[in-house]
Parts: structure tokens; C-alpha cells; sequence
């Protein structure tokens, strides 16, 4: 696995940040199963530039590796310093807009914190900046789903109940996601949104990268992906393949559960007519008349059943699923700005070829003749021509060691999380679909217990009666 | 079942069911089923021998004929009741077609049904267009016919007049008739809801069919979860299938409840017939009545009511003594005759009500302790569903453990 530190880099880049292979002997405890991250813990926090990515950069090969051990569920449980919830939603009336506000409760032992408790209240815009920053300062890391804005199907009112507290769990769901990312968790941006008043946020919120230098990263990204990566490395697009893949079949999940849904409800309606035409029959008959109140009452309790594993459904499989076709997005969105990042590197390695040859071709005619007109002689041209462009090359190195840099540290990034949302993805689906079908399961059981005391109401009636039933 | 001397001799059953084609009526082409009648004197078997069963072919139309037959012959009596003629409350995977081979199949129980029921029936059985029916192929037809009891046969416009008409019907079989009503009511409700309810139910547990192919289509790009997400989908594809077996044992409890469906019309053709019998002893009192009312009218000379006679008196004078006298004798003839009518309709009353309610009694008992066992049979059924699922669902959380 240290191999991967040294890799996939273009040969022509002077890659001055490379991983010296004898870095291997400051590697303590090192398992075979253990992934190695190329940063520390300390580089995710607030880039007031979005250029001069990662300050840390500039620091020694030796302090910014952190091995990083991922550890079994358990220990993580175990090793666990900070609980996050979201409740209590409340509805705020302005003169301008109505907004809902959830309470947001940190309790935590990390000594970064001041205190040990923390209770704030935030708005959705509040956390959709804070996963905006996240994505901002990590490109290449994998940043768990927000519930989607609005809600397109059904026409579901903002306020409505159900709406919020879907909203509410898929809101704690992402900040404990957050807080269990080893890299997120650390974030300045993260402990701010977690303990700092709303005047605070505020504040805090107009310091980030200013409306151009966003505007100028974006026109960067457009310009890298207009260019797109010419050598991309077979594992990320294995990545990709795998990401197009995993979209589909877990959108196709989601839609399947959802005609579940669907069907279980119509089927609700009319099992719930079934019961009343039992009871109405009893009504006309005298020794059938208490057998049949019996089933009538019978399938009256199954519906009920029917309708709490419905409810289940609802509030637990489908959410999950939910957040995980929102996942397959990030991880596209991923890939692609890695890609743009390679792209950007790939396209400032030619530019800097360019210039050099530019440096080694003959003076050029015309802008000697040209210079010559305004009174200038030719080897003076000539030799500020080439202080220039001797400046113009030293300026585009050092740009194109950052890009490569950058690169680097983009892919490791992706590499190391992707395999850790792969293992969170896993355990969360898994759980999912074990609660679901333990929740089948249980269904089931209780219907079938109803049944059970039906038949035997009907044998102690038919003992009672002296007759004696051969089923 | 009653132990009838009929069965006490023989076993019945319908064994096959076949497609034949023939020409019709009208010299057209159709195809038909026509079942298999098994029967085999009931020694046989308890002897150990298995001989072959005497056995004859007969259609739909011919069960038709001898139920018409049972129903004018023996109209005190609850007749057993025919599998329906075209599929009702049918739900979107069964057919509405005659000759759909589950539809053939259902029908053929049906009719086994039937013959048993008319077996064990202590009327029925001993009717030997009946035995006939189950014994000679060729020329059952023409027997029956030759009974004339198609002449027998109340109009339905006479028996809707008598509903109409009757003033003092038996109590027990007005509230009969109206049981018989509702009984027809709250099935067909019941029969259209469960309907829908195995439409839906169906809808749910194919459904779950795709989660087999998306899992099996999801295994392939994983490398962990793959092997538990394969088998789990297995699980998936068996709870999708498992609903055919489960809606096939309700439409048998479906059938159960037709059975009754039917029976509730046959229930109400008896009180119908009370009715009529009523109705016609009521006439015939009444008529009586009149006319000794017009004998004392003419005796006494006083003409209390209103009267052809009493105008053509008035206008044309009184009738001569002679004329009197001899309309006086034909009165008391009358009134003779009308007397014994009454006696005999009322003997007819009487004995319907006397063997129609027993036999209405022996209905109401089995039809208690039919639907009460259909009930738990429904219960079971629902039970071994819910088995079932438990075992599925078990099956897929172990595998998705495994994930």
C-alpha cells in the first residue's frame, strides 16, 4: 500500500513534494490492511484562497504524513469523542420569509473545543454552506448528501410534518457523517458551525472566498473540463465505471422500494374494506355471527400491521436509499473535478513546453524589424526577449509544481476516501436492508399470532359446543 | 355429508374434464368440456378390489337441465346449487375464459361438489331421474323430458304476482327471504373486495421480483457485498413467487363462499314457492268467500254489494223464481267445489311449510358448520402465508448479513 504515495505523476513534472521511499522507515505500526494518507490532520482548514490550495504543501514531506489506521466499526465506537444531534424544529416568521431552524447539540471531549457542550440552532442555508466549504477545501473527498431543497414529487409543502422530519434525520445523518470523516471532523469550518452563535456564523460565513476568486475558480474548472484529461490512470476510470454503475442500481433500488411502497398502500385500501363487510355479514347470522366478528376483527388487526410496516418502510429503507442515489452524484462530481484538476496540470505541462521552445527558437524576424523601427538594437531586443520569457518560465514552473502537487494530493485523497465510503456504503446498506428485513419478519409474526387466536377461539367454541373439529 | 342410502351404495366423483367439438342446434361448429361421472358401488372398495368405475361423459348444460329438473320436482327443497356459468369476481391473473384450463379445472370440483351435495340430500337422493343422470349415458335427455316437468313449472310473472300479493305469508319465511337477500348482498361484497385485495397483493409481491435482478445485476460491480447480495436476491425471486401458490388456495375459499352465494338464490326459491302456495290458497279462500256471499245475497234478496246482477235487476226487473233457483244450485256447486280446493291448498300449505322448513332447518345447519370450517380454513391459509414469509425473510436477512 506505500507504494501508492509515489505514483501516477507525469515523468516531466519536477515533482519536488514526491514521497522519498525512505520515508518508509518514520512509518510506525504499519499493518498490511492499514491505508496510508498523505496529509495531516491540520490541512483542512479554511482556505482563504482557493489557489494556493493546501498551505500545508509547503511544509516537509516528513510532518505531513499521518498514518492513519482505519479501524474495525467497534474501535470506532469506542474511540468516539463527539455526538452530534438534530432536533427540534421550529418555525421562524420574518417579515420577509417564514424559515424552519433545528437545534443542533454537540457534546464532545476534544480539546480543540472549549467546552464540552454546545447547543446552536442552524438553518438548512447554514448547513448547505457548510458542506459548500467542505467540498470547497476537499475537492476529491467524498461529502455525504444534504436532503434535496425541494421536493419535486407530490407537491409537498415545506412545512408539512413529515417533510421536516425527514429533513430533520437526513440533516443529523449528514453532520454525523461529518463527524466521523477523519478528515471533515477536524474541519474549522465544522466546529464552527457547531458552536458558534448566529451573529458568529455570520461573520464567519463572509470571510470565505469572495465572490471573484469563486467566479475564477469555476472559470478554471469550466476550462479544464472544455480541455479534458488526456492520460487519465486506468483505477479512476475503474472509479468512474463503477460510480455510473453503482447509480443505477441503487436508483433502480430506490424506485423498486417505492412501487413497494405503492402497491402496499393500494393493497391497505382495500384490505381495510374487508373487515366491515365481515362485520356487517355477522350481523345476520346467529351462530355464525361470533366466528365471523372474530375474523372480522382479525383482519381489521392485520391492516393495522399492514400499515406500520408501510410507515416503516417509508421512514427508514427508502430515506437510506434516498441518500445514497444523492451519493452516486457526489461521487461522479468526484471524479470530475479530479479530472479537472489533471486536466488543469496537463494543460499548464504543455504550456510551460511551449514557452520553452518558444526560449530555444530562433529570434524571430518581424519583431526585430519591428523593434528596429522604434529605435531599438537587435541584441538589446533580443536580450530582453529573453529575460522575459526566462521570467515567464520560472513563473509557469512554479505554477505547474502546485498543479502537480495539487494532483497528487487530489488523488491520494480520492483513493483513501473512496475506499472508506465503500466500507461505510456497505455497512450502512447493509443495515438497512437487515432492519428491513427483520421488520418483514416481525410483520408477519404478528399476523400470524392474530390468526392463531382465531383458530383457537374456534376450538375452545368447539369444545365448549361438544363438537369436536378434525382440522 | 349425510350418509344417504344412495351413497351408502355408491361413490361419486367428476374425475376428468375434456375439450370435445361438435355441431350445435343450429348445425354450427362449437366446442364444449364435458366432464367425466365416475361411480363405483362403495363394497368394491372396502374389499380391496379396484375394479374399474362405471363412468359417463356429460356437459355443463345437461348438470343445467337436471337441476331445473330437481327445482320444479322437489320445490321445498333447498337445491344444491351449479359452479357458476361464466367466471365472476375474476382479478386481473385469473381468466374470464370458459375454456382457460384453471377455470375447467375449478369447475370441475365444482360439479363434484354438486353431485355430493344432491347425494347426501335426503330428498334428492332417492330421485331416480337423479340416479339415471349418473348411470345411463344415452336417452337421459329424453327421460327427463318425458317427465313433463317443464309444464309443471310456475311462471315467473305468477310468482312475482303471488311476492306481490300475498297477504299472510308464514313469518319464518318472509324473514328467510329477506336472510336469503342479505346472505346474496354481503357475499357478492365480500367476493368483490377479496377480488381486489389478491389484485393488490399480487401487484406487491411481484414487485419484489426486481429486487432479485437489481441485486444480481449490483453483485457484479462489488467486490465484499457481492456473494450476499446475489443469494438474497434468490430470496427475493422466491417471495415473488410464492403469492401464485398462496392466491391459488384462496380462490378455493372464494369458491366456498359462490357456493353460498348460489345457495342464498335457492333458499329464496323456496320461500318464493311458500309464497305462491300461500297466494293461491289465499285465492282460493277468498273466491270462496265471494261466492257465499252472492248465494246469501241471493237467498236473502238483499244485495249488500255491488253487483252485475243487482244493476240488470234494477233495470231489467227481477229475475224469475226459476232463474233464482237455478243460480242458487249452481252457487252451491260452486261453493262445493270451492271447498274442497281450499282443503286441498291448504293441505298443499301446510305440507310445503312443513317439509320445506325442514329441510330449511337442515340447511342452516349445514351452512353454519360449512362456512364455519370455511372460515378456519381461511384462517389456516393465512397462516401458512405468514409462515412463509417469516421463512423468506429470515432467509434474506442471513444473507444480507453476509453482505
Amino acid at each position: 500500500m506505500s507504494a501508492s504515495v509515489v505514483d501516477n505523476t507525469v515523468s516531466s513534472g519536477n515533482s519536488s513534494v514526491a514521497i522519498p521511499t525512505d520515508i518508509s522507515g518514520q512509518i510506525l505500526d504499519l499493518d498490511e490492511d492499514d491505508e496510508l494518507e498523505v496529509f495531516s490532520k491540520d490541512t483542512s482548514t479554511t482556505q482563504t484562497d482557493g489557489s494556493s490550495f493546501n498551505a500545508s504543501m509547503q511544509t516537509s514531506p516528513a510532518s505531513m504524513i499521518n498514518q492513519y489506521k482505519f479501524e474495525e466499526e467497534e474501535e470506532d465506537a469506542d474511540t468516539k469523542d463527539i455526538f452530534v444531534t438534530v432536533d427540534n424544529p421550529e418555525s421562524h416568521v420574518t417579515a420577509i420569509e417564514t424559515y424552519i431552524t433545528y437545534r443542533v447539540e454537540t457534546k464532545t471531549t476534544r480539546s480543540e473545543f472549549d467546552s464540552s457542550e454546545f447547543e446552536v440552532r442552524r438553518r438548512y442555508q447554514d448547513f448547505l454552506w457548510l458542506k459548500g466549504r467542505l467540498e470547497e477545501a476537499h475537492p476529491t473527498l467524498i461529502v455525504h448528501p444534504l436532503p434535496e431543497k425541494f421536493v419535486m414529487k407530490g407537491m409537498v409543502e415545506r412545512f408539512n410534518e413529515d417533510f421536516i422530519e425527514t429533513r430533520r434525520r437526513a440533516l443529523h445523518k449528514f453532520l454525523n457523517k461529518i463527524a466521523e470523516h477523519p478528515i471533515f471532523s477536524s474541519s474549522e469550518d465544522f466546529k464552527i458551525f457547531l458552536t458558534a452563535g448566529s451573529g458568529e456564523l455570520t461573520s464567519h460565513k463572509k470571510q470565505g472566498p469572495g465572490f471573484l476568486s469563486r467566479m475564477g475558480e469555476t472559470v478554471k474548472a469550466v476550462a479544464a473540463a472544455v480541455r479534458g484529461v488526456r492520460n487519465r490512470p486506468q483505477e479512476f476510470t475503474d472509479m468512474q465505471e463503477y460510480a455510473e454503475a453503482f447509480s443505477q442500481k441503487i436508483s433502480s433500488l430506490d424506485k423498486v422500494t417505492q412501487r413497494i411502497v405503492r402497491e402496499q398502500k393500494e393493497y391497505l385500501e382495500e384490505l381495510k374494506e374487508c373487515g366491515p363487510t365481515y362485520a356487517l355479514w355477522s350481523q345476520s347470522e346467529q351462530e355464525l355471527a361470533e366466528p365471523l366478528k372474530n375474523v372480522a376483527g382479525c383482519v381489521d388487526n392485520c391492516c393495522k400491521e399492514t400499515e406500520e410496516q408501510v410507515k416503516h418502510l417509508n421512514d427508514h429503507l427508502i430515506p437510506v436509499l434516498h441518500e445514497y442515489v444523492l451519493c452516486a452524484d457526489t461521487l461522479k462530481a468526484v471524479l470530475r473535478r479530479r479530472d479537472n484538476i489533471q486536466a488543469d496540470f496537463e494543460g499548464k505541462t504543455e504550456a510551460l513546453a511551449t514557452k520553452k521552445a518558444d526560449r530555444d527558437a530562433d529570434s524571430k524576424v518581424l519583431s526585430l524589424a519591428w523593434d528596429s523601427l522604434v529605435g531599438r538594437s537587435p541584441e538589446e531586443v533580443k536580450q530582453q526577449k529573453q529575460q522575459k520569457l526566462k521570467g515567464e518560465i520560472k513563473e509557469m514552473r512554479d505554477e505547474l509544481d502546485k498543479a502537480e502537487d495539487r494532483l497528487e494530493w487530489a488523488n491520494n485523497a480520492l483513493k483513501t476516501d473512496w475506499t472508506r465510503w465503500q466500507k461505510v456504503m456497505r455497512t450502512d446498506l447493509r443495515s438497512a436492508f437487515i432492519d428491513t428485513a427483520e421488520r418483514n419478519v416481525s410483520y408477519y409474526e404478528k399476523c400470524l399470532a392474530v390468526w392463531e387466536s382465531f383458530l383457537q377461539s374456534q376450538r375452545t367454541d368447539a369444545e365448549g359446543n361438544g363438537k369436536v373439529d378434525s382440522s | 355429508v349425510e350418509r344417504t342410502s344412495l351413497l351408502k351404495m355408491m361413490e361419486i366423483s367428476v374425475a376428468e374434464a375434456e375439450k370435445r367439438t361438435g355441431k350445435n342446434a343450429v348445425n354450427m361448429q362449437e366446442t364444449y368440456t364435458v366432464y367425466l361421472i365416475e361411480t363405483r358401488p362403495v363394497d368394491a372398495a372396502s374389499e380391496g378390489t379396484n375394479p374399474v368405475p362405471d363412468s359417463l361423459w356429460r356437459r355443463y348444460s345437461e348438470f343445467e337441465l337436471l337441476r331445473n329438473y330437481l327445482l320444479v320436482t322437489y320445490p321445498f327443497s333447498v337445491v344444491p346449487p351449479l359452479p357458476e356459468k361464466r367466471a365472476e369476481f375474476v382479478w386481473h391473473k385469473l381468466s374470464a375464459d370458459n375454456m382457460d384450463p384453471d377455470f375447467v379445472e375449478r369447475r370441475r370440483v365444482g360439479l363434484e361438489n354438486f353431485l355430493l351435495r344432491v347425494a347426501s340430500h335426503p330428498d334428492l337422493s332417492s330421485d331416480k331421474i337423479f340416479y339415471s343422470f349418473l348411470t345411463e349415458e344415452n336417452g337421459w335427455k329424453e327421460t327427463v323430458f318425458e317427465t313433463g316437468f317443464q309444464a309443471k313449472a310456475d311462471s315467473r310473472l305468477k310468482a312475482l304476482n303471488a311476492t306481490f300479493r300475498v297477504k299472510n305469508p308464514d313469518k319464518r319465511f318472509a324473514e328467510m327471504k329477506h336472510y336469503g337477500d342479505e346472505l346474496q348482498s354481503v357475499i357478492s361484497q365480500l367476493l368483490r373486495v377479496r377480488a381486489r385485495a389478491a389484485d393488490r397483493l399480487y401487484g406487491v409481491y411481484k414487485v419484489h421480483g426486481n429486487y432479485g435482478r437489481v441485486f444480481s445485476e449490483w453483485s457484479a460491480i462489488e467486490k465484499e457485498m457481492g456473494d450476499g447480495l446475489q443469494s438474497a436476491g434468490h430470496h427475493m425471486d422466491a417471495y415473488a413467487a410464492s403469492v401464485d401458490d398462496i392466491l391459488e388456495e384462496e380462490e378455493h375459499y372464494a369458491d366456498q363462499l359462490k357456493e353460498y352465494l348460489f345457495y342464498a338464490d335457492a333458499l329464496r326459491a323456496v320461500c318464493r314457492k311458500h309464497e305462491l302456495t300461500q297466494y293461491e290458497l289465499e285465492m282460493a279462500a277468498q273466491d270462496l268467500t265471494s261466492k257465499k256471499q252472492q248465494r246469501e245475497e241471493l237467498a236473502t234478496g238483499t244485495i249488500r254489494t255491488f253487483s252485475l246482477k243487482g244493476m240488470t235487476s234494477k233495470l231489467f226487473g227481477q229475475e224469475t223464481p226459476e232463474q233464482r233457483e237455478a243460480k242458487l244450485k249452481m252457487l252451491e256447486t260452486q261453493i262445493e267445489e270451492g271447498e274442497e280446493l281450499v282443503k286441498e291448498r291448504n293441505a298443499e300449505c301446510e305440507e310445503f311449510v312443513k317439509s320445506a322448513w325442514v329441510d330449511i332447518e337442515r340447511f342452516k345447519e349445514q351452512k353454519d358448520h360449512d362456512l364455519r370450517e370455511a372460515l378456519i380454513s381461511y384462517a389456516i391459509m393465512q397462516i401458512s402465508m405468514c409462515k412463509k414469509g417469516i421463512q423468506v425473510w429470515n432467509n434474506a436477512k442471513e444473507c444480507f448479513s453476509k453482505m
